[in-house]
């Protein structure tokens, strides 16, 4: 038994999760400055990002649509008419001293994120997503220098909290997993925890198993990678777990998770707690969702993940890890539809070849890199069906189309590789192949029936591998029966 | 021949039509404001101010419209960002700040021809009744020296009576504009909430804050306000309207309009000289075919404690943002912590009245009291605007005076309590978001200007400058000053 399994004998983990978002808008949530990534410090400001005297925010209506895919994505009320308030703290990455946020009226309650856990699917319930403003970064120099960049100060996010209702670092991974799945399917966000695009904190707590109480909990900030969250969880769990075991008690503080070091540390208790002073900002009038509005963002989101899983299990009859596989990335899942929309017929083969040969021929270089087209690979995998070409024959096609973008049909002709399907030649292939191995074919008449799998591969490398593998064993078969 | 106690639409008139140049009017105004013993103006843009009178003239040389304004000299109170103008709001906090941007109003007067001549004084972050909380010290009243001119816009009223500008942008939170504006004998207007964008206005507090001119005329107070006035795309809280107009219906004759006079408006211990002046104003109306109207506005005595708990609480969050790091003022060496250097430079940088009103308002908003003070306050604020709507049912314009007293000698108010008191007639309409203007209606023995308070319906700017110009055409006192 590993520590983990004694802890969770005895403790229920009870876990939730507040994860930022930054939505992809080309422009800041409260001002026309631009909001890309990875621009030279401070270039992308302007008064109101710079909290300059007489600054104003006019909330940008994109990141209102935005935000709105994912509340409807995730089945949440939308509030129609919800308010920005400030939140004051003092820091040098806050340049007005207060961040517009949400507060007692956000844009969106009680959703919900559907996830797999082994071969459970469940619903993990969201408390609410509100809009928010991100802030600048600190950069720390040399001596004692200190600079901010406010490049990042007032992109919008999406703050996405869910119920305590996430029972393992597992299960916390996963919810992570399919979150991201899902803002990428909604076009919001780019979601590359690496950029800070999207970025967790996690309260966890542990429980005596049967309490229904909660236990005193422990928020973790700064849990920057996906493998993160579950070593972060993890190791708190550990942490509370040896606490209590040894009849101490949990102090309830903010711990700041170092994955370097794979630790956390206190950043400050409850007595330290900031009063955050909300109020409605009165610069900003009532968001109001119209009707329109919804219907419109409504009506254009795409198929979502675990629905489009479904269907290509149900459907298209893709083993589940395939169509994981594939879901798991969008790109590649509409990379695959069209080209089984190409081919017509079973989604098994161009699954197949989608995911082992093209992914293959890639070699880790980007799907929008591809000079396969779906239309082509759809092609390519009905010339197999047809045994117009071989399997074997195929997959050299394809690298060729990898290299040059051509037709599979164009390949094969300008090449000959057109499979032999012709009986006649086929048989005297066969009999040049038994006249030349007569060992074998004794082998194979005493009684090692094996040995035909030798001799179908000489008739096929005889052929330059465009004899029909079928037919050229069916003839062999005969010709050894029939002597 | 240059006047500088004309009214700014005639001063542009003459400057249109070639009579004097801007360069002389712009050039005749930098001279006074050199001599100036006043202390209105906090800094002088002299060269600016030139090269863009020469401008005008050369539009005007080519046949080109120069704008209602053309060449007018304009003094911005300092709560008003300014491109490349020191801006300070009067608080050392914000001492050596050049805006790199112009505010919306301020850019607007600029299109319509005006000559920024510089900037004006006021009380620190626009807190204050007396313009004694200004970091540069106290301003006079040009009528009486020893007395404050008002405030918070209390450069901006001395400048435009003392013939420093022909007018001036004031912002008017609970009575900054029209307070100094009745205690320097001039017309100041705050407008609608959301008519005039706050696009650039150093915030005090942000759900009172309005920009407005304080003018030596009727007139000229409708013509800057057409200028400055209307949706602004860059301030969420702007109406979505064009700017009203508002020049063209004063001399409409006032017969029928209501006159509604709030008893809770006139009380006994308001000044004797000051009420027989407003009973005088509101006798002309009267004989101007108004019809006095008894209105009652029983929420007024609210006003002022919930005026001091959302202002407050509003400005503690406004004025975070003076933290040191990026702008204006620094107190602390490179070792210094980071919470040694906001304790240190908000320590320095701001008074004692804002410094009081920051912990007002952060004890507002603390968690757990804000159901107690910042929401009980705005649903107080809602029954007194609820008062203005139902009053509104049966007048036209509210009148009362604007200050229970004339001009206070500098120095004379020592509490805060008494200081906030002088502003119970003007505090409501803020707090409503009601247009209100201040116009002139007499002198005290004294020689000290009294003002009348004319409040209206929302978006009715028109109205209650028609009746304020029937009190100018009546009481005779333009054309006098200092």
């Amino acid at each position: 038994m590993s520590a983990l399994d004694d802890v969770l004998a005895r403790w229920e983990v009870v876990i939730g999760l507040e994860v930022h978002v930054q939505l992809a808008t080309a422009t800041k949530a409260f001002s026309a400055s631009a909001a890309g990534y990875g621009a030279p410090p401070n270039t992308q400001t302007d008064p109101t990002v710079l909290g300059l005297p007489g600054s104003l925010p006019v909330f940008n209506l994109r990141a209102l649509e935005l935000a709105l895919r994912l509340g409807l994505a995730t089945g949440s009320t939308i509030r129609r008419r919800s308010r920005f308030a400030r939140k004051h703290y003092f820091y040098p990455d806050q340049p007005k001293g207060y961040q517009i946020s949400q507060y007692d009226e956000p844009l969106c309650a009680d959703g919900g994120v559907e996830i797999v856990v082994g071969s459970e699917r469940r619903r993990v319930p969201l408390t609410r997503i509100h809009l928010e403003e991100d802030a600048g970064k600190n950069l720390h120099g040399a001596g004692h220098t200190s600079g901010v960049d406010l490049n990042r100060a007032g992109v919008p996010l999406c703050e996405v909290v869910t119920e305590p209702a996430i029972r393992s670092a597992e299960e916390a991974a996963e919810y992570m997993r399919a979150l991201h799945l899902l803002v990428r399917y909604l076009g919001i966000s780019e979601a590359d925890m690496e950029k800070g695009q999207m970025r967790c904190d996690a309260n966890v707590s542990l429980r005596p198993r049967g309490a229904t109480a909660l236990g005193t909990r422990t928020e973790l900030k700064n849990i920057n990678s996906f493998r993160f969250v579950h070593r972060a969880i993890e190791h708190e769990i550990l942490r509370q777990a040896r606490i209590l075991d040894g009849g101490g008690a949990i102090t309830q503080e903010t711990r700041l998770w170092d994955g370097a070091a794979g630790t956390s540390q206190s950043l400050r208790g409850k007595e330290e707690a900031l009063d955050y002073r909300y109020f409605p900002d009165p610069d900003l009038p009532p968001l109001v969702v119209t009707d329109e509005l919804l219907e419109r963002v409504r009506a254009a989101l795409p198929e979502l993940p675990m629905a489009r899983f479904d269907r290509f299990v149900a459907e298209l009859g893709l083993p589940p890890d395939d169509a994981r596989t594939l879901v798991g990335d969008r790109a590649l899942a509409d990379w695959f539809e069209a080209a089984v929309a190409a081919r017509g017929g079973s989604a098994r083969a161009v699954a197949n070849w989608t995911l082992t040969e093209l992914l293959g021929s890639l070699d880790g270089r980007p799907l929008a890199d591809a000079k396969v087209t779906p239309v082509h690979l759809g092609a390519l995998v009905k010339l197999v069906d047809d045994a117009v070409i071989s399997g074997k024959i195929a997959k050299e096609v394809l690298a060729t189309m990898a290299q040059t973008g051509e037709a599979p049909d164009a390949i094969v002709e300008r090449a000959g590789l057109r499979q032999i399907s012709d009986v006649g030649a086929i048989e005297a292939l066969a009999r040049q192949v038994v006249d030349a191995n007569p060992s074998q074919v004794a082998h194979y008449r005493a009684g090692k029936l094996g040995v035909l799998g030798f001799l179908v591969g000489q008739l096929l490398k005889a052929s330059g591998g465009k004899a029909n593998p079928a037919l050229a064993s069916e003839l062999l078969e005969k010709l050894l029966g029939s002597d | 021949m240059i006047d500088v106690f004309e009214s700014a639409a005639t001063m542009a008139r003459r400057v249109r039509g070639k009579e004097i140049s801007a360069r002389e009017l712009t050039t005749a105004h930098l001279e006074r404001i050199a001599a100036d013993q006043l202390g209105a103006f906090v800094h002088v843009d002299a060269a600016g101010a030139l090269a863009r009178a020469d401008e005008i003239d050369a539009m005007i040389a080519r046949g080109d419209n120069a704008g209602p304004l053309a060449g007018v000299p304009v003094a911005i109170k300092d709560m008003l960002v300014t491109r490349g103008m020191p801006t300070t709001a009067s608080s050392k906090i914000l001492a050596g700040w050049v805006p790199p941007y112009d505010g919306t109003a301020v850019a607007r007067l600029r299109a319509h021809g005006a000559v920024i001549v510089g900037k004006v004084s006021c009380d620190e972050f626009a807190m204050g009744s007396s313009n004694e909380n200004a970091c540069g010290g106290p301003v006079k009243n040009p009528w009486d020296p020893t007395r404050v001119p008002g405030g918070s816009s209390g450069g901006s009223a001395a400048a435009v009576a003392g013939g420093l500008s022909a007018f001036s942008l004031g912002t008017d939170t609970g009575g900054s504009i029209r307070q100094p504006a009745a205690f320097c004998g001039v017309v100041g207007l705050k407008p609608t909430y959301g008519r005039v964008s706050r696009y650039g206005v150093i915030a005090f507090a942000s759900s009172l804050d309005q920009v407005g001119p304080l003018a030596r005329t009727v007139e000229d107070a409708a013509i800057v306000t057409e200028a400055i006035a209307g949706h602004d795309p860059l301030d969420a809280t702007t109406i979505a309207e064009h700017a009203p107009r508002l020049t063209r219906d004063l001399e409409t004759p006032l017969r029928g309009l209501r006159i509604g006079l709030p008893a809770e408006y006139f009380l006994p211990d308001t000044d004797p000289e000051v009420t027989a002046a407003v009973e005088r104003a509101i006798a002309i109306l009267r004989d101007d075919g108004c019809e006095p109207v008894p209105i009652s506005l029983p929420h007024t005595r609210y006003a002022l404690p919930a005026y001091y708990v959302i202002a407050p609480a509003e400005a503690s969050s406004n004025l975070a943002r003076y933290d040191g790091v990026r702008y204006g003022l620094r107190v602390g060496d490179r070792k210094a912590t980071l919470l040694d250097l906001y304790r240190k430079t908000r320590g320095a940088g701001f008074g004692p009245e804002v410094k009081r009103r920051i912990m007002l308002g952060t004890f507002a908003l603390r968690s757990g009291y804000y159901d107690a003070y910042y929401k009980k306050a705005q649903q107080v604020r809602a029954l007194i605007a609820r008062d203005f709507t139902e009053a509104f049912a049966t007048c036209d314009v509210v009148v009362s005076p604007t200050t229970p007293t004339a001009a206070f000698p500098i120095g004379a108010r020592a509490t805060p309590i008494e200081m906030y008191l002088g502003d119970v007639f003007t505090l409501a309409c803020n707090l409503a978001g009601l247009p209100g203007v201040s116009v002139p209606c007499g002198f005290t023995a004294g020689g000290l200007p009294i003002g009348v308070q004319l409040l209206g319906r929302p978006l009715d700017e028109a109205t209650i400058l028609r009746a304020a110009r029937g009190v100018e055409r009546g009481a005779g006192v333009v054309g006098r000053h200092p």
